[in-house]
């Protein structure tokens, strides 16, 4: 009964999953940062990115269409940079009335909306590629290595761990309830929205208590077996020289990239 | 490759009614492993049967097809009424499952709202819930506990609300999942004479082998998603071979 529905882990055996996780991390930072400092309306700079985004996906076996399926998860995201059409001062384009309100949408407005999806949407991509070619153990060491403080990366490697143990516990909560859910003939069945709000709320609040005993017990099984506030782990990552290739190669790409769209 | 056992051949007495008749039922989870090829068997009514066998034989499998929480290939009929997708509802208040981790059974804050559950999900008028509630609470003897946060019960009288708070839905059977574990003697005699005084159909799968002995005429064998052996406890257990091949011991 083990729900698996969050990891995206896509075991497979290619340059990208065998190069080192603190390359990874480190050279999708820098490609998400890059991305978000080139100007408006650097088009080359922008091609360039998504070549970068390309070679990497042709690096990592998944397919071609892998990260770009994915992708438009982050579209809602994108729609919170709508206000900006409307925003910027620039040579109107088109104009229209809502209920109280005059729209006026503007030519750097559009420049700019156009930019910010384009640069999330290839961000997203890369952030998409980096989990599906990483272990999310392995990705947890990474930011350990990268000095992310303890606590932070503690929190997520726990949340990992036990969010499929709450789900399961969900699972079996819902099934509890719908075993109960009867009905006889001739009666209408299901009770009040109001009831049913109530049970929905109690069976919320006693997966909160459960939890919360849970992590009392997991941390005194912890204490027993002599945890003193930090996760130790035997490093099984070296950088090797092939490490450093890719990681000068995708920074030089980057600084590439940063050239274009500046100059 | 799924072992295929022989059914050994055991006898027991003709009986009446169909509380529950079960026919080749197939059953295989989301991730392709398959927990259940062709089981079939017949409840009388009054019936009190046991279910055994080694872990992963698929025991739980095919009780949560017994109210259509799963769904396999095969047919279920519950006195007569076919199970399917229409019927659900009904179903469900013919069947009172029990399930093993009564933490999962219990979700409303007190005692009394978890027994009150079914019978509010149906529609009855309060005084005939609250009737229920209170005769519910009187077979288990837990009429005490109404008002307790059931949070804070021990193991044994959780397993006694569980077991209430199907009871107050009137069914015609009772599945119990592994009614016994985890309790300590005292608690689990008192359940012992719970299920024994109980007047109803009853499904148990255990693995508390003087349990079956002492409360169930009939026993079940399940192994790999097979029944492999059907009838008279006294003589399943007297056959030290059968017992040997599936992981059980005559406890």
């Amino acid at each position: 009964m083990h729900s698996d529905a969050f990891d995206r882990y896509h075991h497979h055996d290619s340059p990208l999953h065998r190069l080192d996780p603190r390359v990874k991390v480190v050279v999708v930072i820098a490609f998400i940062l890059s991305n978000a400092l080139l100007p408006d309306g650097a088009w080359m700079a922008f091609v360039l990115a998504w070549l970068f985004l390309f070679l990497a996906n042709a690096l990592s076996d998944l397919g071609l269409g892998y990260t770009f399926k994915r992708s438009f998860i982050a579209l809602p995201f994108a729609l919170v940079a709508v206000t900006v059409l409307f925003s910027i001062p620039g040579t109107p384009l088109s104009q229209f009335h809502f209920m109280m309100w005059d729209f006026t949408i503007t030519d750097a407005g559009l420049l700019r909306f156009v930019s910010i999806v384009i640069r999330s949407w290839l961000s997203a991509q890369m952030a998409i590629l980096l989990v599906a070619v990483t272990r999310f153990p392995d990705l947890i060491h990474a930011f350990e290595h990268l000095r992310v403080p303890a606590i932070l990366t503690t929190i997520i490697a726990f949340l990992y761990r036990y969010l499929f143990v709450l789900t399961d516990e969900v699972i079996r909560l819902l099934r509890a309830r719908q075993s109960r859910s009867a009905a006889v003939s001739g009666q209408r069945s299901g009770g009040g929205v109001l009831w049913r709000a109530r049970v929905s709320g109690h069976m919320a609040g006693q997966l909160f208590l459960r939890s919360y005993e849970r992590s009392d017990r997991i941390y005194n099984a912890m204490l027993a077996r002599g945890y003193q506030g930090q996760l130790r782990t035997l490093n099984p990552h070296e950088l090797h020289a092939r490490d450093w290739a890719y990681a000068i190669a995708a920074f030089l790409f980057i600084l590439a990239v940063q050239f274009v769209g500046r100059f | 490759m799924p072992i295929t056992h022989a059914v050994e051949k055991f006898s027991y007495p003709e009986c009446e009614g169909d509380a529950l008749q079960v026919r080749d039922l197939h059953f295989s989870y989301p991730d392709g492993h398959s927990a259940l090829h062709g089981v079939s068997f017949k409840l009388c009514d009054g019936d009190k049967v046991a279910l055994v066998g080694p872990n992963g034989a698929g025991k739980s499998t095919l009780m949560l097809h017994l109210n259509g929480i799963l769904e396999g290939k095969g047919e279920i009929e519950l006195s007569g009424l076919r199970l399917s997708r229409d019927n659900l509802p009904v179903i469900r208040s013919m069947v009172g499952l029990v399930f093993q981790n009564p933490d999962d059974q219990l979700f409303s804050p007190t005692v009394f709202e978890d027994v009150a559950f079914g019978p509010l999900h149906m529609g009855l008028p309060e005084s005939e819930v609250r009737a229920r509630v209170d005769s519910a609470l009187e077979a288990v003897r837990m009429s005490p506990y109404k008002d307790r946060l059931s949070h804070h019960l021990s193991v044994g009288e959780k397993k006694r609300i569980a077991i209430a708070t199907v009871l107050s839905m009137n069914p015609s059977i009772l599945v119990l999942d592994e009614p016994s574990a985890g309790l300590d003697p005292r608690a689990r005699r008192t359940l012992i004479n719970l299920l024994r005084e109980l007047p109803i159909t009853m499904l148990v799968s255990t693995h508390d082998m003087r349990l079956v002995q002492e409360l169930f005429p009939r026993t079940i064998v399940m192994d790999d998603g097979n029944i492999v052996a059907d009838g008279l406890t006294m003589d399943i257990l007297e056959d030290e071979e059968l017992l040997s091949a599936h992981g059980l011991e005559r406890g």
